[in-house]
């Protein structure tokens, strides 16, 4: 009886990740500049944790723990590592052509 | 009894992660999915981390458990500074309802990218007459 509903609550709960998922990956896609790209990479790598936190329960196996904090740190590097790169590097923050005189 | 809460946690972690990607598909504006991705998308994954730890029980998973949520704890909100202030400096547009921009003046912008209209609709209803 148990069982059978924390097989549930453990699907439901991947199912709810994958959903959440497909919609970064759609921010991902659709941009539309460079910035938005990376905090959509960043709620992936968040998703991630909790999607290595859910594998430990799973497969029955303490050690996707260890995983979720190394994804966890990944993440936060690559955030870092691109914010660098779009404040201080050549990355164009959006298409040229849609350079405009400023909204006052 | 520990099992069941930690099905709790796990359900409503996994619905605020739900949430805080909606909010970044959705969000009218970058610094607000920053805002939707940084808060509660650490508040399910930490959610999500201790349901783990109450589910297993063992005292080896909750040290490591809450290792990895502090850390997250730690290092979102860095996170969501740089990558904010990245997007202000290179000219992310504001949304077109923001009353008042308070860096102005403070942060340099460059290459002030002209708001075009994003997939994500005037859907709070609340544009202002300029």
């Amino acid at each position: 009886m148990n069982e059978a509903i924390f097989d549930i609550v453990l699907a439901t709960s991947a199912v709810l990740l994958v959903a959440a998922a497909i919609a970064a990956g759609l921010r991902i896609v659709r941009g539309p500049a460079a910035a938005d790209r990376v905090i959509a990479l960043d709620m992936l790598s968040l998703l991630g944790v909790a999607a290595a936190g859910l594998a430990a329960l799973v497969a029955d196996s303490v050690a996707f723990v260890d995983i979720a904090l190394g994804v966890a740190l990944v993440g936060f590097l690559a955030t870092v590592a691109f914010a660098g790169y779009i404040a201080h590097g050549n990355i164009p923050a959006s298409r040229p052509d849609a350079a405009a005189e400023r909204r006052p | 009894m520990s099992q069941w809460i930690g099905a709790v946690l796990l359900l409503g972690g996994s619905i605020v992660c739900l949430f805080a990607a909606i909010g970044v598909l959705r969000l009218p504006d970058f610094f607000m999915r920053m805002h939707a991705a940084t808060k509660a998308g650490v508040a399910g994954a930490g959610l999500v981390l201790l349901g783990v730890a109450a589910f297993d029980g063992s005292t080896a998973t909750w040290i490591k458990a809450m290792l990895a949520v502090f850390f997250l704890l730690v290092t979102t909100p860095v996170a969501g500074h740089l990558i904010g202030r990245a997007g202000y400096v290179s000219g992310v547009p504001l949304w077109r309802g923001t009353s008042e921009d308070a860096l102005d003046g403070v942060l340099p912008r460059t290459n002030i990218i002209d708001e075009t209209p994003d997939d994500a609709p005037d859907h709070l209803g609340t544009t202002r007459a300029p």
